[in-house]
């Protein structure tokens, strides 16, 4: 459980991060959502004691985290896949690190195991992939079997197959009731892992809700029809339950639905079923996407012709 | 559209957020720094290469002293007073005095330039003991490749000397001074190293604020003044230049000389601040 209340950073006249309250419980995937100098990773360096708030608390399970005095058996944190000395093996790095918190030798060999690097172990992490450097740093923060897990941008530079398991690691890890708090600037990535969801945009709360209640909040997802028989098949909708606004095209003139409440197959089998001739049927999607953008349209920082 | 997973849909099994944890060690902390230095190529190589570069010094100016000999003075030849300086001779100690400044220095701003730091931090929130245990790595390290420096560069030196009869024993109070001022000057300089890359964390600016501090500041403080002098003697190399010396004349010849008590304490205080300044920053500072 990490809880988080009025947390706010300034650097000198900047504040990185203002007011956050939210708490992140377990058995869940909550993602950490936000564009781009939002304040995601001077939050979560507030959360692990290593910045000191301005105003504001953090604590993990009940606690500050810094009032430990060994780190990884409370939480697993991934901030940064490149923070590695490029001249150690992987399992020398992993080696030192379990040795401080007094962990087993075997922890090296089981977490090395699990994130597939037992291969290239003794080699000199300045050689790996980012992919590689990702896994090593999830590695590190599966070290201590911590019931909190952190990850800032933890899919950056890998691979499908990576992202694959990377997710499936996720979910799991939650399912065994461990607090899995994720940042990500890519809605995207949310949408395939998370169950819960922490938004924020220039260092201010959002929102903090579930993802399908955030996902509720967006443009309502709808179907774009063309037809030429427009008022016929409005009708038709209607009947069928589904709400539709039309609209014409101002140079070409054609006229298009726009429908909401039913899926573009039954509206497809409907118009077939009347013999009604469609031109276009399309699903307009993206709906978290949206709901993202909408929210935080307002709340983003570095604007470089289009928002992310 | 739905993206709700299995996991949310179930209840959380309750998982305690208390491990069962083992009592934090100093010692583990001292033996994953330990496993973190050793680690890194370049540990054995800098301590080996320091070593013979002390050594062939000493050597060498033992040897420019051995064919000069029959070309000294009578007073000279009877009491050989560059019996210490050849076994502890300044271009070796001055090079030393760098190299430990460095590496000293780098235990830390390597952490501190790549990010490395941070996962320390998170894995150990206890930051000063991190800094201690860093302490006591480069201590052992450059303790133990000081002493076997300064014992090999007294033993070849004097074995050379012994050839004109001109080597001093070890079992002289004044030799025994100079071997463990000698075989700690590393210790001194890369603790100092170390407490100045906590305190700056930039790299290339430790290493020059290091070496300027070391070999070049004492230059600046002649000792023909009592205040100037004071504070050259307040200097590291100004102290192992005294301690390592046979004889040093009395001051009032309008110069003004160090004492030997007085060098024992410059060099015990410079690591002392340098590592005391340090926990106190690092208790402070955002990581």
């Amino acid at each position: 459980m990490i809880e988080v209340h009025d947390l706010t950073k300034r650097y000198g006249r900047k504040t990185a991060v203002d007011g956050l309250s939210f708490t992140v419980r377990p058995g869940h995937v909550t993602g950490f959502l936000g564009p781009n100098g939002a304040g995601k990773t001077t939050t979560l360096r507030m959360i692990l004691g290593l910045d000191a708030p301005t105003r504001g608390t953090a604590t993990v399970g009940g606690v500050p985290f810094r009032s430990h005095r060994r780190g990884l058996r409370h939480v697993g944190a991934l901030l940064d896949a490149t923070h590695l000395h490029g001249g150690r093996s992987a399992r020398a790095h992993l080696s030192a690190l379990a040795r401080s918190n007094g962990l087993p030798a075997r922890r090296v060999d089981e977490v090395l195991r699990e994130v597939g690097l037992t291969e290239v172990a003794q080699q000199r992490v300045g050689g790996f992939s980012l992919g590689m450097k990702q896994r090593l740093g999830i590695a590190t923060a599966l070290l201590g079997d911590p019931p909190v897990l952190l990850f800032d941008e933890p899919i950056n530079g890998m691979d499908p197959e990576g992202v694959l398991w990377v997710r499936h690691l996720f979910r799991r890890l939650a399912a065994e009731g461990r607090t899995v708090f994720l940042s990500s600037h890519l809605m995207t990535e949310m949408e395939n892992t998370a169950d819960q969801l922490v938004v924020i945009g220039q260092g201010r709360m959002v929102a903090a809700e579930s993802l399908a209640s955030f996902a509720g909040r967006g443009s309502r997802r709808s179907v774009l029809v063309r037809t030429p028989r427009d008022a016929e098949l409005a009708a038709l909708l209607t009947a069928a339950g589904a709400r539709v606004e039309s609209a014409e095209e101002v140079d070409s003139g054609v006229r298009t639905l726009t429908v909401t409440g039913l899926l573009a197959e039954e509206i497809g089998t409907l118009a077939f079923d009347h013999r009604i001739i469609l031109h276009e049927l399309a699903t307009r999607t993206a709906s978290l996407e949206d709901a993202f953008m909408e929210l935080t349209a307002d709340r983003v920082d570095y604007l470089a012709g289009q928002p992310r | 559209m739905s993206t709700d997973t299995a996991t949310s849909a179930a209840p959380p099994p309750s998982r305690s957020e208390s491990v069962a944890e083992p009592p934090a060690r100093f010692r583990d902390l001292v033996a994953a720094e330990w496993i973190k230095v050793w680690s890194l190529r370049s540990t054995p190589w800098t301590l080996l290469v320091s070593t013979l570069f002390v050594v062939g010094t000493a050597t060498l100016e033992a040897i420019d002293d051995y064919r000069a000999f029959p070309n000294m003075n009578p007073a000279m030849q009877r009491e050989p007073m560059f019996a210490l300086s050849d076994a502890f001779p300044l271009m070796g100690y001055w090079t030393l005095a760098l190299v430990a400044v460095s590496a000293g220095a780098i235990v830390v701003v390597g952490e501190y330039g790549s990010g490395l730091i941070r996962t320390t931090t998170v894995a150990v929130p206890a930051r000063e003991s991190v800094v201690l245990a860093k302490a006591v790595v480069v201590t052992a390290l450059w303790t133990v490749t000081g002493t076997i420096a300064a014992s090999g560069a007294f033993t070849v030196s004097q074995a050379i000397l012994s050839g004109r009869d001109a080597a001093i024993s070890i079992t002289e109070p004044v030799a025994l001074r100079a071997l463990v001022a000698a075989a700690l000057l590393p210790t001194v300089c890369a603790l100092i190293g170390l407490g100045l890359g906590v305190l700056i964390r930039h790299g290339a600016t430790t290493m020059v604020t290091g070496i300027f501090t070391l070999l070049m500041l004492p230059q600046f403080f002649s000792i023909r003044t009592r205040w100037s002098a004071e504070i050259n003697h307040a200097m590291v190399l100004t102290a192992w230049e005294r301690l390592t010396a046979m004889w040093a004349p009395p001051s009032g010849d309008g110069f003004y000389r160090p004492g030997v008590a007085e060098s024992w304490v410059v060099y015990a205080a410079w690591p002392l601040v340098a590592i005391a300044l340090a926990l106190i920053v690092v208790r402070r500072r955002d990581v």
